[in-house]
């Protein structure tokens, strides 16, 4: 995939992103990249009323409204934009146009019921300047602020809607150094204050000293149904969140995840996630002093599912180029697609994202 | 009397007229290396020519020529057959070592951000030559990177261009004989970190003001060092006339200023022999600029960040100024709000147009070609015809250009610095990878070959070290 064939791709997904208010579209000559981790095939598609109704070898004999020769270019499923705050965030320095973080509330309690969803704008214009470039969705991510829980997202669609959100709801835990440090003072009372927050989960008791009781439903709720990203880069940290997620029964997805291959035997057989920065590579951090650049390689070998993040917003775009890099340094090809396409959908609980009859079309 | 009177008339002179002793120079030497004959490459030249299945010879740390010629007895033969030769890649506009990995508190030495003109403060004092980010920039193809301060100033000090190699100390990476730059800053940043102390300059007319008034100093500095440097020029020319007590006297009544070194950076700049590297986003602050520059006399040298100067291309070249450049940044505040890709495919357009792209990141450093890439690609998608030969300049020529270098550097031409990166394939793809990196015709970087990469004493014995 160099970066001409990106771009074809690229113009490929814009074939199809294009809002096209025929009943009927027939793409004709596509090298169908279905987003599973199949190599890519001469295909047609046949889309009505926003369903994919084919997808075989040859459909030209087909009547539709709208008919695109895709002349070979690649057509994928629309593309995974990573956990960003898209139209949470406008400008990242004019603050009262950035809503992704719960800040200075003076109080001591963790909130995950702080739900970032609320705060989301399709209109910003960060949507549809990540759309055009090909991306489809995005993990909204409630920002770390001065909170060790930081809140609460889910999968957004960027399809212009209000409420186009979808997917499990997700919470942030951030167990890094940096948070750490903010809290408790080190790692070790963070973790102390952790153990006694999901403590409080199970006994019931209304006299809840770090959590308030709106908090308290919102993790038993989760506990169950949702997800929860927990930000680590080191070895250790980690190991640690895999623990505690064993202990309390968490679906657990690691973001950060810089040293990673170091633990992967672990992190395979928990069956956890992991959300990475391929071009992470450098000791940015006591966190990270491993970060290696085949990291994605190494974790996908071991059997780990990896997706991408690149750690921006308004240049989310730029995704594609993190996927590029994961690929030149030993992630299969194929797999690579598949993670910026089907995979996110898959693991936070959003709807199926293939190119195959039944699908619905997704941008 | 009188011979005692001339011999100290001829003392003052001679002390008047030395020049300063360059502080903290360059200490660098390239080691003896191997000559090599690259065979059958494709080489993007950095000044605009693509020569295809092509041979270059270095030898005795340059490039000997290019095509054919004569070899050195024993010269090691590399088959370049299918692989890619570009000048080493120049970034104008980096951090590393003075705000270096790790990114702990006690290592953040990029912004003296105490005053909003600090023209006095050298960015070379604060680089930690251990910085793990040089060796990594080295595996991108980085040969040769400007460190400059921060932007919380409106004049944040002097840059230094460094050698990608490793050295204990900044000295021994100084570019020899390169000039220093002098990074001045626009918009939000300065009037942003002093408007929030209730201090000057709180307002963009603040800023303005504030670099007006500076020069304004420099002006009156300069002058009293030329009036003084003329005294001890007619000075000396009168003691040819043998009158030495009058030069003697002439001399003790003339002390020579007082030398400021904040005063000292910025005329320096004024004399042109300070190159002005100027952050700024906004088009219509640019053109300001320039118009300041005209009113005391200065060059602008390269405006970085530049996020509107495809608003002001023409512009741009007219004044032969560069415009670094980054390939898709955007909407991070709002001076960066009307970012577009084709900002540096644009810049490059008119005649005499100097694009350049600049990372001001530890991880666009090292992949200076992707980017260059990405703004090809959208040049071209707009309908310019960029081929690669040309967007090489972007990160090769034009660069050393803005940094004062390119006499030595920046291109693949017979005389020049053997800084030279051998590439798997054309480097315009996302899977491009060195595999040589050559600096001064030394190898200091080989694929697959972490015995040769500079290990900085930080990175012994942990994780990864020289692993990558």
């Amino acid at each position: 995939m160099n970066i001409k064939r990106l771009l074809f791709a690229l113009l490929g997904l814009l074939l199809l992103a294009s809002p096209s208010h025929a009943a009927s579209l027939l793409i004709t000559n596509g090298t169908v990249f279905t987003g599973d981790d199949a190599p890519p095939r001469q295909l047609d598609i046949l889309i009505e009323d926003g369903l994919i109704e084919a997808v075989a070898s040859d459909l030209s004999a087909t009547e539709a409204d709208q008919v695109i020769d895709a002349a070979g270019r690649p057509v994928t499923p629309a593309m995974f934009a990573g956990i960003t705050a898209a139209g949470l965030s406008e400008i990242g320095m004019v603050y009262e146009a950035v809503d992704s973080r719960l800040n200075d509330l003076y109080t001591g309690l963790m909130h995950p019921e702080f739900d970032v969803r609320k705060a989301y704008n399709p209109l910003s214009s960060v949507v549809p300047v990540t759309r055009i470039e090909g991306y489809g969705y995005s993990l909204l991510m409630a920002a770390s602020g001065d909170r060790t829980i930081s809140g609460q997202g889910s999968l957004v669609r960027f399809n212009g809607g209000f409420d186009s959100f979808e997917g499990k709801t997700a919470v942030y835990i951030n167990v890094d150094g940096y948070s750490g440090n903010k809290i408790g003072g080190s790692r070790a009372a963070h973790w102390m204050l952790l153990e006694s927050t999901f403590g409080e989960l199970s006994v019931d008791d209304e006299d809840l000293t770090l959590i308030s009781p709106a908090g308290k439903a919102t993790l038993k709720a989760l506990r169950r149904d949702g997800l929860f990203v927990f930000h680590a880069n080191r070895a250790s940290d980690i190991l640690q969140v895999l623990a505690f997620s064993r202990r309390h029964k968490l679906n657990a997805v690691i973001h950060g995840g810089q040293e990673a291959w170091i633990v992967r035997e672990a992190v395979a057989a928990s069956g956890t996630p992991v959300v990475i920065n391929a071009l992470d590579n450098l000791p940015g951090s006591f966190d990270g002093l491993g970060a290696r650049l085949d990291n994605a390689a190494l974790l996908y070998e071991a059997g780990i599912t990896v997706l991408f993040t690149s750690g921006e917003t308004h240049n989310a775009r730029k995704l594609r180029q993190v996927a590029g890099n994961a690929v030149a340094n030993g992630l299969p090809y194929e797999v690579a697609i598949e993670v910026m396409t089907s995979l996110p959908a898959e693991i936070f609980g959003g709807k199926p994202r293939m190119i195959a009859p039944g699908y619905a079309l997704m941008w | 009397m009188r011979n005692i009177i001339c011999v100290l008339a001829t003392l003052l002179i001679s002390v008047a007229a030395r020049a300063q002793p360059e502080a903290f120079p360059s200490t660098y030497a390239a080691p003896a290396a191997q000559p090599v004959l690259f065979k059958n490459a494709t080489i993007l030249t950095g000044d605009g020519r693509r020569l295809d299945e092509t041979d270059l010879y270095i030898a005795e740390g340059q490039i000997q020529w290019v095509g054919e010629g004569e070899l050195a007895p024993g010269a090691t033969e590399v088959d370049a057959s299918g692989q890619w030769i570009t000048p080493g890649l120049i970034d104008v506009h980096s951090h590393l070592g003075v705000y270096p990995s790790p990114g702990v508190a006690a290592h953040s030495d990029g912004n003296e951000a105490t005053a909003p003109v600090t023209a006095e403060v050298w960015a070379e004092h604060s680089v930690w030559p251990q910085d793990p980010g040089f060796s990594r920039a080295l595996a991108g193809g980085v040969t040769a990177m400007q460190i400059l301060p921060g932007s919380a100033n409106l004049f944040g000090g002097r840059g230094v261009t460094l050698k990608n190699v490793p050295s204990i100390s900044y000295q021994g990476m100084k570019f020899p004989d390169a000039p220093h730059g002098l990074k001045m800053a626009c918009g939000e940043n300065p009037k942003r970190v002093y408007g929030g102390r209730t201090q000057a300059p709180s307002t963009r007319m603040g800023n303005v003001a504030a670099y007006r008034s500076a020069w304004i100093r420099a002006q009156r500095y300069q002058a009293d060092w030329d009036r003084y440097n003329q005294a001890v020029k007619d000075a000396a020319a009168a003691a040819d006339d043998s009158s030495g007590a009058s030069v003697a006297s002439a001399l003790l009544t003339n002390t020579p200023p007082r030398r400021n070194l904040e005063l000292d950076t910025l005329a320096g700049a004024l004399r042109g022999d300070i190159l002005v590297h100027m952050h700024c986003y906004r088009a219509d602050e640019m053109l300001t600029i320039l118009d300041m520059a005209k009113e005391f006399g200065y060059r602008v040298g390269t405006f970085h960040h530049g996020v509107e100067a495809y608003k002001i291309a023409d512009e741009l070249a007219a004044n032969d100024v560069c415009g670094a450049l980054w390939a898709d940044w955007w909407g991070f505040k709002i001076e960066a709000y009307d970012g577009i890709q084709e900002n540096i495919a644009l810049v490059d357009r008119p005649a005499g147009g100097c694009a350049i792209v600049h990372s001001d990141s530890d991880e666009g450093i090292q992949r200076l070609n992707q980017e260059a890439a990405k703004a090809m690609l959208r040049g071209n998608r707009a309908g310019l015809d960029i081929p690669p030969e040309r967007a090489i300049s972007w990160i090769t020529y034009n660069a050393a250009k803005s940094l004062g270098v390119h006499e030595q550097t920046g291109s693949i031409e017979s005389g020049k610095m053997a800084d030279v990166v051998l590439w798997n394939q054309d480097p315009f793809s996302v899977y491009a990878k060195p595999l040589q990196v050559y600096i001064d015709g030394v190898l200091w970087y080989e694929q697959d070959n972490p015995s040769l990469s500079p290990q900085s004493d930080f990175e012994l014995g942990q994780l990864m070290g020289a692993a990558q």
